[in-house]
């Protein structure tokens, strides 16, 4: 379930890009020490083999619909956690610039839900669990489920997650988790089947093969804490300083949890992050009370909504709509006029 | 994403559209990525409640579009094939949010219809903005714009061995799906269990073609980096192009140029 950047706000975007950022460096900086050149081109290969599995579909019995792989938990499997995350980063990334699959923003949100909760979730915490690197191949059904579901999920989570903190969606948090985490638990199931039978399928014809693979070589260990400290520091920067830019007012989240139909305990939980995120934001963010805008009454539906439904649009009046329609519509058509006029300009000049 | 054929007839497509030449194709793709990254940042910033105002930003994506000569028509399928999600989440707006937002005189619009177009308009702008850089710029000019831009060379490596790869295996991959559906009737042999052992199979010989791949290039000298002929130098129309864009999207962001240009033309009539 690829993001796209047209359903996230510019903080949530900054931010989940920065956390992606920090973990690819951190995962680059592994696979250095590794120093196993081998490496280099099976990442690049079995990206590509998961590209290219991704489009051949097969049929789901009983259903009449056909499924795919997803792949982050075979090249985990295959390479590590490592070298999967950044692989996985690397067919999200060609996905967003090629088929326009999630956008060029929204690129940390998806690399994040598809790529670090498989990689460094599920895979260390539950297949190496269930399945430590013995070939027991009784164990790999198990272990693959049990990890894909889980990865899935999380992902799902935080597909919900990063959409609902963007508050562009009117979804409530909780019918959002009902429409994506049931589908995402038979995608999980799914992928835990192909993911089991690949895995099984290698280990029977070619034992040596996934030794070779995730072998983790020497190396000295990078301690993950300091990484994950400088990371909250600059996401929280990063957040602060989006969100002077940011359009939604700063209490969008408070805002739509009390619409939403949401428990308490989520609300008091959420609300206690956000306050704390938004008390760091108003020191950091360089307009603290957004009053560079000064165009309110023009834009009817804007600002302060905290009030609640009632009292939320003050000024909507057929005098300001109207002309921010007309407005709109103007400004479009000026905007294809400009580019007729660079069309009519290149042609004349090519013509001479 | 449709079939595998024309997914990979669609990367070629891009590609063959960057090696065009037009002054947007000469910009630095550094300063391209930059400019991609400020426009769409801008664009989703924008209040829910605001198409409207984001109606000027057309602006951009048009002008590299016209100037870059990328036919609009492909972009514009390009659009419609990926918006399955963005518009399955967007349409529950109008359904769930139903406060008046605005006031036409004879009808009212609620927001959630309101905040629906939002939604559209900034998929349309976004997504545009994006292709428009990936077939003005090419993609082994952006991998070593990211490598320059301080990007770990073992991501933008493996985005270019990605690329290259995609093509061999995926046309490794389409032989065998046609092979498999040749060899099945209704949906006998479809299943799960010959797609397993197809996937196994190609990976084994992926697996194997790494391993030749990395003979070739420790022959070749590999040192763990990817030299790219002749980099590209930021020149000063390149930063003109950078601040004169980034000026506008922000001018945009913070003026509402359309509720002024409503109220003026209003105000005529």
């Amino acid at each position: 379930m690829h993001m796209a950047d047209a359903l996230i706000s510019p903080a949530v975007g900054g931010v989940m890009l920065v956390a992606t950022a920090g973990l690819t460096v951190y995962s680059a900086r592994k696979l250095q020490e590794e120093m196993d050149d081998l490496k280099v081109p099976l990442m690049g290969v079995l990206g590509a083999l998961v590209f290219a599995a991704q489009m051949i579909n097969f049929t789901i019995p009983g259903t009449g619909s056909s499924g795919h792989l997803g792949g982050a938990m075979l090249l985990a499997v295959l390479l590590g956690p490592y070298a999967a995350f950044l692989t996985m980063a690397s067919i999200l990334t060609i996905q967003a610039l090629f088929f326009a699959d999630g956008g060029l923003l929204a690129l940390g949100c998806n690399i994040f839900n598809m790529g670090f909760f498989p990689c460094f979730v599920a895979f260390p915490l539950i297949y190496k669990r269930i399945a430590p690197n013995s070939p027991d191949r009784k164990r790999i059904l198990p272990a693959a489920m049990a990890a894909s579901i889980i990865g899935l999920q999380l992902g799902a989570l935080g597909v919900v997650t990063e959409t609902f903190s963007s508050d562009i969606s009117a979804l409530s948090f909780k019918t959002f988790v009902l429409l994506l985490l049931p589908i995402h638990l038979v995608i999980g199931i799914v992928e835990g089947f192909v993911t089991a039978s690949v895995v099984s399928f290698v280990t029977k014809t070619r034992p040596g093969v996934l030794k070779m693979a995730s072998e983790p070589s020497g190396g000295k260990q990078i301690s993950i804490k300091p990484v994950l400290i400088t990371l909250v520091i600059i996401a929280a920067l990063t957040g602060g300083f989006l969100s002077w830019f940011a359009s939604a007012n700063p209490d969008g989240l408070e805002w739509s949890i009390a619409r939403s139909s949401v428990n308490k305990a989520l609300e008091s939980s959420e609300g206690r992050i956000h306050t704390l995120l938004a008390g760091v934001q108003k020191k950091i963010a360089v307009f603290p009370d957004y009053n560079f805008r000064k165009d309110k009454t023009e834009e009817p539906a804007k600002g302060e909504n905290t009030q609640g439904k009632e009292d939320a649009w003050p000024s909507v009046s057929a005098g300001t709509s109207i002309s921010g329609l007309l407005g709109g519509a103007m400004s479009l058509v000026l905007a294809g006029l400009i580019g007729f006029g660079i069309r009519t300009f290149q042609r004349r000049r090519t013509n001479k | 994403m449709g079939s595998i054929e024309s997914s990979f007839f669609d990367i070629g497509h891009l590609d063959a559209l960057s090696s065009k030449d037009s002054p947007i194709h000469r910009v630095d793709p550094r300063i391209k990525v930059l400019t991609t990254l400020y426009f769409i940042a801008v664009v989703i910033s924008f209040n829910k409640y605001d198409p409207a105002g984001l109606a000027p930003l057309v602006v951009y994506p048009l002008a590299i579009m016209t100037i870059g000569n990328i036919p609009f028509a492909y972009i514009m399928k390009k659009l419609l094939i990926a918006s399955p999600f963005v518009l399955s989440v967007a349409l529950f707006n109008p359904i769930l949010d139903r406060s008046p937002a605005l006031d036409l005189g004879v009808f009212i619009v609620s927001g959630g219809f309101v905040s629906f177009a939002s939604i559209v308009a900034k998929f349309v702008l976004t997504v545009s903005a994006g292709l428009a850089l990936i077939a003005c710029t090419g993609f082994d000019s952006i991998c070593s714009a990211l490598s320059r831009m301080y990007v770990p060379g073992a991501f933008t490596i493996q985005l270019l061995f990605l690329y290259r790869y995609i093509f061999v295996l995926g046309e490794e991959a389409a032989r065998m799906a046609r092979a498999r559906t040749l060899r099945s009737f209704g949906n006998k042999g479809l299943g799960v269990g010959v797609y397993s052992s197809m996937i196994g199979q190609l990976l084994l010989r992926t697996m194997d073609r790494a391993q030749r791949i990395h003979l070739a290039m420790l022959c070749r000298g590999f040192d763990r980096e990817i030299h790219h002929a002749a980099p590209s130098k930021i020149r000063f129309s390149d930063l003109l192009f950078l601040a004169g864009w980034s000026g506008l999207f922000t001018l945009f962001r913070l003026y509402n140029f359309p509720a002024w240009l409503g109220g003026e033309l209003g105000r005529l009539i």
